[in-house]
């Protein structure tokens, strides 16, 4: 970690110990882990304290991760300009949570949170317009989540006799192919008819390991 | 009397209006002539190319930057180049960064080219557009000779760039920048002291640095406010260190002196050209790992590891480690940024793109606020607003 990373991630943990769960490092770039509730209060010291004066918020987040226990990870990117510094701060969220919406302290995560909800359906509590901002009218379902399919489940067109344009659920005239990149030498681990191998197979697996 | 209590006004703003530039839906509500509240409607142009990306490998994924912001194509496969070699910890060669540098910078004109034409043809000014767009043609000649095509270009790579640049490029770029600063004068001749242009754009979208900082505003926003930031000076990357520029700002925080800090941007990146042109050193424009970067195809009529490799990277692509960045460039409209999650497999796990107009489109009703109807398409065309890249 750089030096100026140290320096702020020490300050965060001493003076902010209830609200920062957790700090680390990736490829050079400081992240902050807090909870829900803290999420407003670190933003607001982030911002003023002295030290550290991210005034810009640039950007609001989230991925997907289906197999946690509270799948999404809400992600808050900030600029400080007096420092030329960036800091991450995350957040886990589940499906049925509610983050507390920081638009009162950065009026810029109006549409970011918006679009969070819209293509995640992370809700925040207390934004003043949450409704949907890139997809459709009316459109149902959160297209990033990792379970919605790439395809979607409604295609529109345009319908002569009617003479508007209607919504028919997706018709794929060819299954929608995946391809799975994991070569058979490493992902095979028994070869089918080689069962009585397989003990033998593993266990010198393991001696080449060791 | 009683005086009658008058509800707003609503006027539909686009989707189709030719000042709108693209689709965007502008729901007004007006008292008189007076913008009340503005409420932009976007995502009419929403192609989730973030998705998209999530079932691509990184090779694949990278010519839909091109299609995000299609005037400045090149600055966005930038940031995605500059995320992915991030996470590969892959150094660039000293051509590689001087090319992309030098077609990043013709970017930057070519996107203020065509802001300002489209702003000027916005308020009244018929010219500059016509005189603009032809400039506009003779630099995308020169992406299509390093790359093949005017537009969608799809030329950097992680590692580099696809393939270097044609002989005499340099020589021909070299003979169109002795004309364009007489150029731009000529635009400025039409457009500074001009009664009309001056009285649509001077003391019209006012906005303090702080409203910027508050509203997460970049690039010619934030510097029209008198701020000099630019992150090819505060967090350079690439070979920016070794180059000289300045940064222009203003001082009112208006349209005009907005399209003033585009023209004078416009100089620096004319300067920035010729330096690129001066300096450009020999050697290889990509780095040479075939782990990553394809092999060449003489080298893959003789050696069997070059087709294997070739092979391997065409159909299955290469593994980035797990980890993630928000890797940002300093792109013509602002901080375009690319928060790229990697879990380790041969595709991006998650791709964030942060495209400056989201932010500041979001700004349009704040700014907007007691301006009159016309004012707001003076407002929108100096925020530089393309709809590829605020939709996705």
């Amino acid at each position: 970690m750089n030096e100026a990373l140290k320096e702020m991630a020490d300050l965060l943990e001493a003076t902010r110990a209830q609200e920062v769960l957790q700090v680390e490092e990736v490829v050079g770039e400081l992240i902050v882990w807090t909870s829900k509730t803290g999420l407003p209060v670190l933003l607001k010291y982030l911002r003023d304290d002295q030290n550290l004066k991210f005034q810009q918020l640039l950007d609001i987040t989230a991925a997907d991760y289906p197999a946690r226990e509270e799948r999404f990870e809400v992600v808050y990117n900030l600029l400080s300009l007096i420092h030329n510094q960036r800091i991450r701060v995350k957040v886990a969220a589940g499906e049925e949570d509610t983050l507390p919406s920081v638009v009162s302290l950065f009026p810029s995560a109006g549409w970011m949170e918006r679009e969070v909800w819209d293509l995640y359906g992370v809700y925040f509590a207390d934004h003043p317009d949450l409704r949907r901002i890139l997809t459709d009218y009316g459109f149902e379902g959160h297209p990033l989540r990792k379970d919605f399919p790439l395809t979607g489940h409604v295609e529109l067109r345009y319908d002569e006799t009617q003479k508007r344009v209607v919504y028919e659920p997706v018709k794929l005239t060819q299954d929608f192919r995946t391809f799975d990149f994991v070569s058979p030498w490493e992902g095979i681990l028994h070869l089918p008819g080689d069962e009585k191998a397989g003990e033998q197979g593993e266990k010198k697996k393991e001696e080449g390991a060791s | 009397m009683a005086e009658t209590k008058i509800r707003p006004f609503t006027l539909n703003f686009g989707p189709q209006h030719p000042a709108a530039h693209g689709v965007l839906r502008l729901v007004l509500e007006m008292d008189g002539e007076v913008i009340e509240r503005a409420d932009p409607h976007i995502g009419l142009l929403h192609r989730g190319t973030e998705k998209l990306i999530e079932y691509k490998t990184y090779l694949q994924a990278m010519p839909y930057f091109d299609r995000l912001d299609y005037v400045s194509p090149m600055s966005q496969e930038h940031a995605f180049v500059l995320a992915t070699e991030k996470l590969l910890g892959m150094e660039v060669p000293a051509r590689g960064q001087y090319v992309r540098v030098l077609f990043c910078e013709i970017t930057r004109i070519l996107n203020h080219l065509l802001n300002i034409a489209t702003f000027a043809i916005d308020v009244g000014a018929m010219t500059p557009i016509l005189w603009m767009f032809e400039e506009r043609e003779k630099l995308m000649e020169f992406y299509e000779r390093a790359s093949g095509a005017r537009l969608h270009s799809a030329y950097f790579r992680p590692g580099g760039v696809h393939q270097d640049i044609p002989a005499g490029l340099l020589e021909d770029i070299h003979d169109w920048s002795k004309g364009f600063l007489q150029h731009l004068d000529d635009i400025e001749s039409l457009l500074n002291e001009n009664r009309i242009f001056r009285q649509r754009t001077v003391d019209i979208g006012v906005i303090s640095a702080q409203d910027c900082y508050d509203w997460g505003f970049t690039g010619p926003m934030l510097r029209g406010s008198g701020i000099a930031w630019d992150l090819r000076k505060s967090q350079p990357y690439e070979c920016y260190e070794e180059l000289d520029f300045d940064i222009p700002v203003g001082k009112n925080g208006d349209c005009f002196d907005r399209y003033l800090v585009r023209m004078e941007e416009m100089r620096q990146s004319h300067s920035l050209i010729l330096q690129c042109i001066e300096r450009m050193p020999d050697g290889p424009v990509s780095a040479v790992n075939n782990k990553v970067v394809p092999p060449k195809r003489p080298e893959m009529k003789k050696s069997m590891e070059a087709l294997i490799h070739h092979f391997k990277l065409y159909t299955e692509g290469f593994h980035v480690p797990a980890g993630e960045t928000y890797t940002a460039v300093e792109a013509p409209k602002g901080e375009f940024a690319v928060y790229l999650v990697s879990d380790g497999s041969n595709r991006p796990y998650r791709c964030r793109i942060h495209a400056p107009g989201f932010l500041h489109l979001q700004g349009m009703d704040y700014m907007c606020k007691g301006h009159m109807l016309a004012d707001s398409v003076a407002i929108l065309g100096s925020m530089d607003i393309v709809f590829g890249e605020v939709d996705r």
